[in-house]
């Protein structure tokens, strides 16, 4: 699983990747995060406010940092 | 009634009790004299600064507020529904309370194009973004005066809908990159749909970022307000930039456009020029220039669209806010 986190290295952004790597921890997953911070490489996306969270190749969420919880939720779903 | 209207005006808005303070601190914090050339120095800077982050801090806060109500998405879907000049006049209002970044503009530039949103549309919306805002606006009341305040959103908002229309007419959709059309649009979003907790939490972390964004901008901007305020001679600003010199609004084009800063920063800067007695409408001149067009930005939107398309709108822009600087120089003596 390859995991996005989309945004220009605004605090919300090391925020999302925060939580996103705490939510990874409790899971047993070879996931691997990749942060894309062009603002162009981000739109490329469809997303149109930071930080946005990608898991391979699907935008889960824009415009919000997402709680763990909620991040363990997108990845169960997968 | 109307008294009131005065006294609000200049406690809340003007901050006259913060004047004072500074002059008092002025005299017997440093032992200068406010009347004398550091200590109006001194006096201005330390005044200016305070009352910009107060007033900042209190605005972003209410605007980003109402911004949440307002998300790319909801505001593109707002956009979408409408057509023609309407559409334009309701891009280039929704400009006023999103973004205050020209940061912002090239992914909502894509996003927007993406999902077929005419160009004449997108670019309203592209220039009044970081022409217009209310946080502006309430510190050119501050500033300035109300009359000021509200010419120039009405004027910034005629810009925006005569650009965007204009851009519409001249059929510049073949100049926009290609990838811009084949993005995916996103539709990520809650419909502004969130708890009152969120859209205190997100307003207040607005504050906190864009004034860590912009601080530097302010400290500068009052920095070179204070020092034209007192320092540079008025004959040679006056030989430059005078109301009666008629290249004074081409200097102030000239000199703001390649330049990037906040609008917050360039206020103080405008605000001394008027005192020195050039003309409002170069100080206006100069602060559009540096908001709605610099060399950052430009740079940025020349990865997503074609040089015809992009010169045709700094041609647009440029041009925009001569125009404006003469009208406001001709009927100077309305506002001030």
């Amino acid at each position: 699983m390859i995991i996005k986190i989309l945004g220009s290295g605004c605090k919300k952004c090391r925020a999302l990747e925060a939580n996103t790597r705490a939510a990874l921890q409790d899971r047993a997953t070879d996931a691997q995060i990749e942060k894309v911070t062009d603002i162009v490489d981000i739109s490329r996306y469809g997303v149109m406010s930071t930080p946005g969270l990608v898991i391979d190749d699907k935008v889960v969420s824009s415009g919000r940092v997402l709680s763990v919880p909620e991040i363990g939720a997108l990845l169960d779903a997968r | 009634m109307g008294d009131v209207f005065v006294w609000l005006n200049d406690q809340l808005l003007r901050m006259q009790w913060l004047s004072d303070l500074v002059t008092v601190l002025v005299q017997r914090g440093f032992g200068l004299d406010p009347a004398s050339q550091i200590g109006a120095s001194v006096h201005f800077f330390i005044y200016d600064v305070i009352k910009i982050f107060i007033l900042l801090s209190v605005l972003i806060f209410t605007i980003s507020y109402a911004q949440s109500y307002f998300p790319p998405e909801r505001t593109r879907r707002i956009l979408g529904q409408r057509q023609g000049f309407g559409a334009n006049v309701i891009a280039a209002l929704l400009g006023t309370i999103t973004p205050f970044c020209s940061c912002s503009s090239i992914p909502l530039f894509i996003g927007f194009t993406s999902a077929g949103l005419p160009l004449a549309v997108t670019f309203s919306f592209l220039i009044s973004s970081p022409l217009v805002d209310l946080a502006s606006v309430i510190l050119l009341a501050s500033i300035f005066n109300w009359s000021v305040a509200l010419a120039y959103v009405a004027i910034g908002l005629v810009l925006a809908v005569l650009g965007g229309t204009l851009i519409g007419f001249l059929k510049l959709d073949n100049q926009v990159e290609a990838f811009v059309y084949q993005s995916p649009v996103g539709d990520h979003d809650n419909d502004g749909e969130i708890s009152r907790r969120e859209r205190l939490g997100f307003a207040l972390d607005q504050v906190f970022e864009i004034i860590h964004r912009v601080w530097i901008y302010v400290l500068i901007g009052v920095g070179i307000g204070a020092a034209i305020h007192n320092w540079i001679p008025e004959t040679f600003i006056s030989a430059l930039l005078g109301q009666d010199k008629w290249w004074s609004v081409f200097v102030a084009t000239v000199a703001g456009v390649p330049m990037y800063a906040d609008i917050f920063g360039t206020l103080p800067i405008a605000e001394a020029l008027v005192q020195k007695g050039v003309g409002l409408g170069t100080a206006l001149t100069f602060m559009m220039a540096v908001t709605a067009l610099s060399l950052p930005s430009i740079i940025m939107l020349k990865r997503v669209v074609k040089w015809p398309l992009l010169a045709v709108f700094i041609a647009i822009v440029t041009v925009g806010i001569i125009l404006i600087g003469f009208v406001f120089n001709a009927t100077d003596h309305l506002f001030v």
